[in-house]
């Protein structure tokens, strides 16, 4: 596993960075966890620096909520330490880990008001009543809910339900805030703004914060760092651009963004695919036949009558996918078979169905998987 | 012309006999299904009514030519044996209630939350109770009871609660498992957690108020069983309601004909206020 600090995020100038945030330190030590014959966790070792928002990312499976139960004491381990602020908190209780938590699952308590769900870890921490509305009332116009303060859960929509999961998670303000994929039950648009709100909030608060995704999306868009999980390991851990850009491994790469699979031949640290050298993220791997890993927006996609198509691979449009700004191409490129390219709408326009063209790919280093 | 049009009027065939248009079928048929369910509920309402309207004409029959009278219901205050059996078996009732509930509520919700692989075993062990005849029950009793008299210095017919409480087992654990599984149990549990709830603030602060509606039933269902109960504490040799009304019966059987339909009655407002506290339970929930 490979870990990388993190580096500021552009255009995030105007707000806090994780190391000028308030937040507490959180390390998972050598965490490890069974389920009879099935491992979910094989060592795994992560530290959160404080006010940063880490994202677990990876399939189902693969650790990941394991991980953040363990860190809540919803669970215990097998093994390894949770150490939070310094302490040794991996046999402390649930109840006295301080820990806000939003789940998956909508988690309201049915018989309680929004106001009244917020203040539920208020009253068992004996504040005044006074105290418990004014606190409730901040968080709940904290996540814009000012209005829906006397409605039961039934009444609010999944969006808010998980707003006010997330304000009473922060009204304790505990020293760690976990998320365990608390979008998936959203639809899209609702999805992407409460992603953005989480964000938001978290910064505001400054709180460390362990997210737990399947979405790279998500996991791209909102994190300090993304952690990509793999069989109960980390197999890479880094600001959301390195992990695209630069992903350590051929899982990382095929996890995280589309991938096309081309053959290619490995010689002195370039591969060699389809005519075009290019460099490899690995130096060290082996010569010989490999599989190359091609991200779609690596694809060049050129005009037959372009002046560089000359030697390029020729290809013919299959199908065009318009994603709002950029689109897709489905490119039957004979030989190396079906891939898919990448580019600004405008661009694509240019290459209706049925259209020849030439692909080149540009000249950023890959990463290569032997060949099966 | 073989195929009929379809058009709302009358439709015609190749014979030109007219037939009755989809919305005048559609009419029929709702017309034959209200007869239907009205022709079943009077079957189903004279099946349940016809019973107690004779018990209750019986019970104001006057002896011989005499007028019908109320007589006979003005005396069920009166009769110290009922009024006495009537206070038993109401308080058999509460505690009744109270234990199995006070034991299976608490060892329902934690096997959900934390011994989901005895499950199977508790629910065994619950229904078990419904597969055993009474009277199976009472000999298998006679040598705990000897102990429980022994130990607690009386022989007070409330000592029958520990029997009634494994009779009322099934019931208990049915409308409860009915009620928990209604619920996201494990989540809200994890979340009151989270936030600082010890297991019992989860219990009581948190499960039980979801799952009132299932209490309340439970609580029903004790009630009923144990006002209705006859076996065991005839073959125990104690008076509760129904020995009571038995042995009315045979010396004064309009009385005895007056306190069954009262005790029917009772259990019929207890389960209208019942329902209806749940009803307002749930509006509250859902207000």
């Amino acid at each position: 596993m490979t870990e990388t600090a993190p580096a500021p995020r552009e255009g995030s100038a105007a707000v806090p960075t994780a190391a000028t945030r308030a937040g507490v330190e959180v390390r998972l030590e050598g965490l490890r966890r069974t389920y009879g014959a099935v491992t979910a966790l094989d060592g795994l070792d992560l530290t959160l620096h404080p006010g940063e928002l880490v994202a677990l990312l990876g399939p189902s499976g693969c650790g990941k909520t394991t991980a953040l139960r363990l860190l809540a004491g919803l669970e215990d381990a097998d093994g390894g330490r949770v150490v939070v602020d310094g302490k040794d908190v991996t046999h402390v209780p649930t109840n006295k880990r301080d820990m806000g938590m939003v789940f998956q699952a909508y988690s309201l308590f049915p018989h309680m008001t929004a106001r009244q769900n917020v203040e539920f870890g208020l009253r068992l921490r004996g504040q005044d009543s006074t105290r418990r509305t004014a606190r409730a009332e901040e968080m709940l116009e904290l996540v814009g809910l000012t209005a829906q303060i006397d409605r039961y859960a039934h009444q609010m929509s999944g969006g808010q339900q998980q707003r006010v999961a997330l304000a009473r998670a922060l009204a304790i303000s505990p020293t760690v805030l976990l998320l365990d994929e608390p979008l998936s039950a959203l639809d899209a648009k609702v999805r992407s703004q409460l992603r953005d709100e989480i964000r938001r909030v978290q910064l505001e608060v400054g709180i460390t914060t362990l997210f737990v995704t399947h979405d790279q999306e998500e996991a791209l868009a909102i994190a300090d760092r993304v952690g990509v999980m793999r069989a109960g390991r980390l197999e890479q851990l880094g600001p959301p651009t390195e992990v695209y850009a630069h992903p350590q491994s051929p899982f990382v790469a095929e996890f995280v963004g589309l991938n096309n699979k081309l053959e290619a031949t490995v010689t002195a640290g370039e591969a060699d695919v389809f005519g075009q050298r290019i460099p490899l993220v690995d130096k060290s791997f082996r010569a010989g036949a490999a599989t190359a890993l091609i991200r779609p927006e690596s694809i060049k996609v050129l005009a037959v009558d372009h002046p560089d198509a000359e030697g390029a691979l020729p290809a013919t449009v299959l199908a065009s996918s318009f994603l709002g700004a950029i689109s897709r191409l489905t490119l039957d490129a004979g030989p190396a078979g079906h891939l898919m390219a990448q580019l600004a709408t405008a661009d694509a326009l240019e290459h209706p169905p049925g259209a020849q063209v030439r692909l080149r790919l540009r000249p950023n280093p890959i990463l290569v998987t032997a060949r099966d | 012309m073989s195929a009929t049009i379809d058009t709302p009027g009358p439709a015609l065939t190749a014979a030109g006999a007219s037939l009755p248009s989809r919305p005048g079928l559609r009419a029929r048929r709702r017309r034959n299904l209200q007869i239907l369910r009205i022709t079943v509920l009077v079957l189903l309402g004279a099946f349940f009514l016809v019973p107690l309207l004779s018990t209750f004409e019986f019970s104001i029959r006057g002896i011989g030519d005499a007028p019908r009278t109320f007589e006979a219901w003005g005396r069920i205050p009166s009769d110290a044996t009922l009024r006495s059996a009537i206070i038993d078996s109401l308080l058999l009732a509460v505690l009744t209630s109270v234990v199995a509930l006070a034991l299976m509520v608490p060892t329902m919700i934690w096997v959900r939350l934390r011994l989901q692989s005895i499950s199977r075993v508790v629910e065994f062990l619950c229904l078990l109770p419904l597969t055993i005849p009474a009277i199976v029950l009472v000999v298998g009793l006679v040598p705990v009871y000897a102990w429980v008299h022994y130990l607690a210095g009386t022989d007070s017919i409330l000592t029958l609660f520990l029997a009634y409480v494994v009779l009322v087992l099934p019931y208990v654990y049915r409308a409860l498992d009915t009620g928990l599984s209604a619920i996201d149990v494990r989540t809200l549990s994890e979340a009151a957690r989270s936030l600082g709830a010890s297991w019992f603030d989860v219990m009581v602060k948190v499960v039980v108020p979801n799952m009132a509606s299932a209490v309340l039933n439970a609580a029903l269902l004790c009630v009923a069983i144990v006002m209705g109960e006859f076996t065991i504490a005839s073959l125990y040799n104690y008076v509760n309601l129904q020995v009571a009304i038995q042995q009315l019966g045979l010396s004064d059987a309009s009385l005895s004909m007056a306190a069954s339909l009262s005790a029917l009655l009772f259990a019929f407002v207890l389960l209208l206020l019942l329902s209806f506290v749940g009803r307002r339970r749930d509006r509250r929930g859902k207000a």
